[in-house]
């Protein structure tokens, strides 16, 4: 096994008894990433200099005997969502293609802290508006398992690199699935916290009462400590919880025995496709054999979820994306007047899945409008939380599909947004719930002709600040198993 | 047609509707949402930070001192504080506004209903206030620097704390809505929580104004004047604008619903092009801030911090120390005058004269020299200690003005200047009868004529007692002791 295949657990352990050195494995990776990026496109920056600069850093404290704790010299890369201080920060977006960052992000500030090497800025959809990582300024990325197939989105590039070992572990953001749905497709594991769990500040914001941030990693275990290590108050967010951050890794090997653990009818229709259900249901068995009891549970506002959320989301968005106009900082056309500055700079700023999203936005908060478009679906949000609420008093933590069928190819749903947004289906309700969800593999779907076999992923959906035990009873699954072992041949 | 035509009234026969919309500037050390200083002054753009210039991905997180001066102000205006308030975005695209929207409170504001009851023409009225809201400034942009065809923007000033006070369309009259404005401005600044400098933008104005023809219901289209930043503007303003609404609406046209700008060169209003269109604020509540829940306990707090407040002084004033109404209504004007003023009075208690002494010497010279009220450099014990030597005849009156400039320029006491150029007043009753005496004995013809019933011929005498003293002489004494003399 390469050592760039190592999980952060795994290579902490290394670089604390000396075996390697932090400056070693960033070199490995540095020189994979300039081998494999090219053809997968996951990466928008890479920045060598800052990454061995933090890792002789890292080195320099091992080697004092100064604590170190499990990020240490590990390195990572971060969605080019999250503010870096003097790294380009892009969004994969034309319109900020020149910005960087005078400040750091909370998230950013978090992982130096802990001493982990950043490696650079991985591609996403523009503004994280995407399931495919198809509308990127900045590129597309290949799914590593099958390069015509779509890695899933917004986070396509944090799943890719982490898949094919373009670095240990990534931060993603899920605002309606973005996290989860590109690590089932790439068959690794993402977190979507509970909403307030992580900080938003350093998070370059799409729909502000959905976004989260979150780990995405090839185990449990390493989402734990990424998670340990992001997550807690941050006084500059407003909507951040001020409430104790439990150790996650310490649930971690708690037995789930005697656990309840719901099957929502809602996600196991006709219109999944059957290797997805037959893999879910599969894993529902190994929780039974472990002692867990399975219990059949109803969200009967489910198939309200996906316009709910292109209504709230936009709306957000359209506001939240009204402050790149060209005047302080990014692209700025030149023109004579200001509305030709305003029109141009935007225009030829945002790609088409923005602007769509924009002009929705502005529609369902427009007078007249409010009332029957935002107003309204902020209701029916309450009915689909509700929904998990009640779910919740006769299970534990729900089981259930990431995506109604695995990867897609390239350019299949790119002129269908109807269709390339009901591939959310089953991530959006928890986003509008404010949930927390962890996606893990599952499965893969069967070799075919014009496709290797491609990765099943199931997600457990938890109470509000349940994390912990969500790790726990994905990491009993995962222990039972061996889809996380699995490495994409490149 | 024609009877028609004669029963239109004419120009000044419409009522004016007139509603302000007040923005004033807390006094906060910080911004509303970031650390920054409001500091006003300080060089472009230093005083900025990634969230009031809107940086991708920063939030705002409310300053507690701001609610507290918003709410301390509204419950100064009698207005009622809503336990749960919330922030809310408004949307429109202006280089001043880098988020793109204003944080401000649109369907849920931090207070409702109040009231300022104002003095014009000689009437009372009551003003009504609709509400009060936070919100944020924006920055400010030049445009005469450097080249033509550019803008400059200084953000400096975007995030500083704002409440926007909506008054009740209640005024008829240019006159009401300056007098409200004013007493407005006095109540904040009494408060602490304006400073209430307006030229340097810290209190601004929007007037809403349209005529109503008089019995009718209905009301006329309104325009609105936008950034009126002083009284005389705010009076010209209006003035103008009545005129211009009833002159289109005599000639049987319609007022068009605009947006103006005052002209104070030349003297008129105008429409802000680029502002015609209505605009759709498509305001929504910010999701990146919670409500704000306000406790009645920490209200009370609040109150009890609230001062004597002009009227209420101004009353004291009047009953307690008997001050006419118009003296009392000059000096609680501005607080810090009432204070200087009662601050005279404990040292020396003789409110009537030192108020004589404020309203007239005092608040003159510091017109005249352009010093505010917080930078009097003569201490109110000094005035007082002045005046008290007027009553105990150390001094003469004159003599006390001579050396009052003095005092002012250079902050001395006045015991000390009296002593030192020797002007302690000649009340020795011997030494003027000497004098008298010399002075009658020179001057035996005004004697004759004061004798023969030129009385006026005694007041050329004092003059002569006081030119011999070289005006130490106590002039009342003087005045008796001739009396005495030349009968």
């Amino acid at each position: 096994m390469e050592v760039t295949d190592l999980t952060v657990a795994q290579l902490s352990e290394k670089l604390v008894k000396r075996e390697l050195s932090s400056e070693e494995i960033t070199r490995q990776f540095l020189n994979r990433i300039e081998r494999l990026n090219p053809k997968l496109g996951a990466y928008i920056t890479v920045c060598p200099d800052v990454a061995l600069e933090m890792a002789k850093t890292a080195d320099l404290r091992m080697a004092k005997g100064d604590r170190v704790g499990p990020l240490t010299g590990v390195p990572i890369a971060l969605k080019d969502i999250f503010i870096t201080k003097g790294v380009l920060t892009t969004c994969a977006s034309n319109i900020l293609k020149n910005y960087v960052p005078p400040f750091d992000g909370t998230h950013s500030l978090r992982l130096k802290n802990a001493g982990a090497v950043l490696l650079g800025k991985l591609n996403m959809d523009e503004f994280a508006m995407g399931s495919s990582n198809e509308f990127s300024a900045f590129g597309t990325v290949k799914n590593p398992w099958a390069v015509g197939h779509v890695p899933g989105g917004s986070s396509g590039g944090s799943a890719c690199a982490v898949a094919a070992s373009l670095c240990i572990a990534s931060l993603g953001t899920d605002t309606g699935g973005s996290i989860r749905y590109p690590a089932s497709h790439c068959g690794i594991v993402g977190m979507k916290p509970t909403y307030g769990r992580v900080t938003r500040y350093g998070m370059v914001a799409f729909a502000s009462s959905l976004d989260q941030a979150g780990p995405m990693t090839k185990t449990v275990r390493d989402c734990a400590i990424l998670l340990n290590t992001i997550a807690g108050f941050d006084p500059n967010d407003s909507t951040s919880l001020n409430l104790p951050v439990p150790n996650y890794t310490g649930f971690l090997g708690k037995k789930v025995c005697g656990l309840k653990l719901g099957l929502p009818k809602e996600y196991f229709v006709e219109g999944v496709n059957p290797e997805v259900s037959k893999a879910v249901i599969e894993a529902s068995k190994v929780y039974e054999s472990l002692g867990a009891k399975l219990v059949h549970v109803t969200l009967p506002h489910t198939r309200y979820a996906v316009p709910t959320y292109y209504i709230i989301a936009p709306a957000e968005a359209s506001a939240n994306l009204a402050r790149y106009d060209g005047i302080r900082y990014g692209h700025r056309s030149k023109q004579k007047d200001l509305v030709s500055l305003y029109r141009k700079s935007r225009t030829e700023g945002f790609g088409p899945e923005v602007t769509l999203r924009i002009i929705l936005g502005t529609f369902v908060l427009s007078s007249g409008y409010y009332d029957a478009y935002y107003l309204r679906a902020q209701k029916v949000r309450t009915l689909i939380k509700n929904d998990f609420l009640q779910a919740f008093e006769k299970c534990d933590a729900l089981l259930a599909p990431v995506a109604p069928e695995p990867a897609f190819k390239l350019g299949e749903r790119i002129d269908d947004p109807i269709k390339m947004y009901l591939s959310d289906i089953f991530t959006i309700p928890v986003n509008l719930a404010g949930l927390p969800a962890l996606a893990l593999p599952c499965g893969f779907s069967g070799e075919r002709r014009g496709h290797p076999p491609l990765p099943i992923g199931m997600q457990l959906i938890g109470r509000p600040l349940s994390e912990g035990t969500l790790f726990q009873i994905g990491y009993a699954y995962e222990q039972e198993t061996k889809w996380h072992l699995k490495r994409p041949s490149l | 047609m024609r009877s028609q035509e004669a029963e239109k009234p004419r120009g000044n026969e419409y009522e004016p509707v007139i509603g302000l919309e007040v923005h004033a500037q807390l006094a906060t050390n910080t911004k509303l949402f970031c650390a920054c200083p409001t500091r006003f002054g300080d060089a472009p753009n230093t005083n900025i930070c990634p969230v009031c210039t809107g940086q991708p991905g920063t939030l705002p997180v409310l300053n507690k001192m701001a609610v507290e001066m918003a709410i301390k102000a509204a419950l100064a205006l009698r207005g009622k504080i809503q336990e749960k308030s919330s922030f809310a975005r408004k949307n429109y695209f202006y280089p001043d506004l880098p988020k793109g929207y204003q944080i401000s409170q649109y369907e849920f504001p931090l207070s409702m209903g109040g009231f300022l009851d104002i003095e014009a023409e000689d009437k009372t009225k009551r003003i009504s206030i609709q509400r009060i809201h936070l919100e944020e400034d924006a920055g400010k942009l030049l445009h005469d620097r450097g080249g033509i065809e550019v803008s400059h923007i200084d953000f400096n000033r975007c995030g500083v704390p704002l409440i926007e006070i909506v008054s009740g369309p209640d005024f008829s009259s240019a006159k009401e809505a300056v007098a409200y404005f004013k007493k407005l401005r006095s109540t904040l600044v009494y408060t602490d929580v304006c400073e209430g400098n307006m030229q340097e933008g810290k209190l601004r104005c929007d007037a809403n104004i349209s005529l109503k023809i008089p019995g009718s219901k209905k009301l006329g289209t309104r325009t609105e004047i936008k950034n009126l930043n002083s009284f005389k503007f705010l009076e010209q303003a209006l003035i103008y604008e009545i005129q211009r609404q009833a002159k289109v609406l005599d000639n049987g046209g319609t007022v068009l619903q605009e947006t103006l700008l005052w002209n104070e060169l030349q003297g008129i209003t105008f429409s802000m092009r680029s502002k015609e269109e209505a605009h759709d604020y498509r305001y929504f509540p910010d999701p990146d801030l919670l409500p704000l829940v306000v406790e009645s306990g920490w209200v009370g707090e609040i109150e009890k911090t609230i001062p004597e407040l002009p009227d209420a002084k101004a009353s004291r004033f009047m009953n307690q120390h008997g001050l006419p109404s118009y003296d009392a209504k000059v000096l609680t004007a501005e607080r810090g005058l009432a204070d200087y003023y009662e601050e005279c009075v404990s040292h020396h208690a003789n409110p009537k004269k030192i108020a004589n002494w404020i309203l007239t010497e005092l608040l003159c010279e510091l017109k005249e020299r352009g010093i505010a009220v917080s930078q009097i450099s003569m201490p109110p014990r000094h005035l007082a200690t002045l005046v008290a030597s007027i009553d105990e005849g150390v001094i003469s009156g004159t003599m006390a003005k001579s050396i009052f400039l003095e005092m002012l320029d250079t902050g001395k006491d006045p015991e000390a200047l009296i002593s030192e150029k020797g002007l302690t007043q000649i009340g020795d009753e011997a030494e003027i009868e000497k004098i008298v005496a010399k002075i009658i004995a020179n001057q035996p013809e005004n004697v004759k004529r004061y004798k023969s019933g030129k009385t006026n011929v005694l007041g050329h005498f004092v003059g002569e007692v006081m030119k011999a003293t070289g005006g130490k002489a106590n002039p009342k004494l003087a005045n008796e002791i001739l009396r005495k003399k030349l009968q």
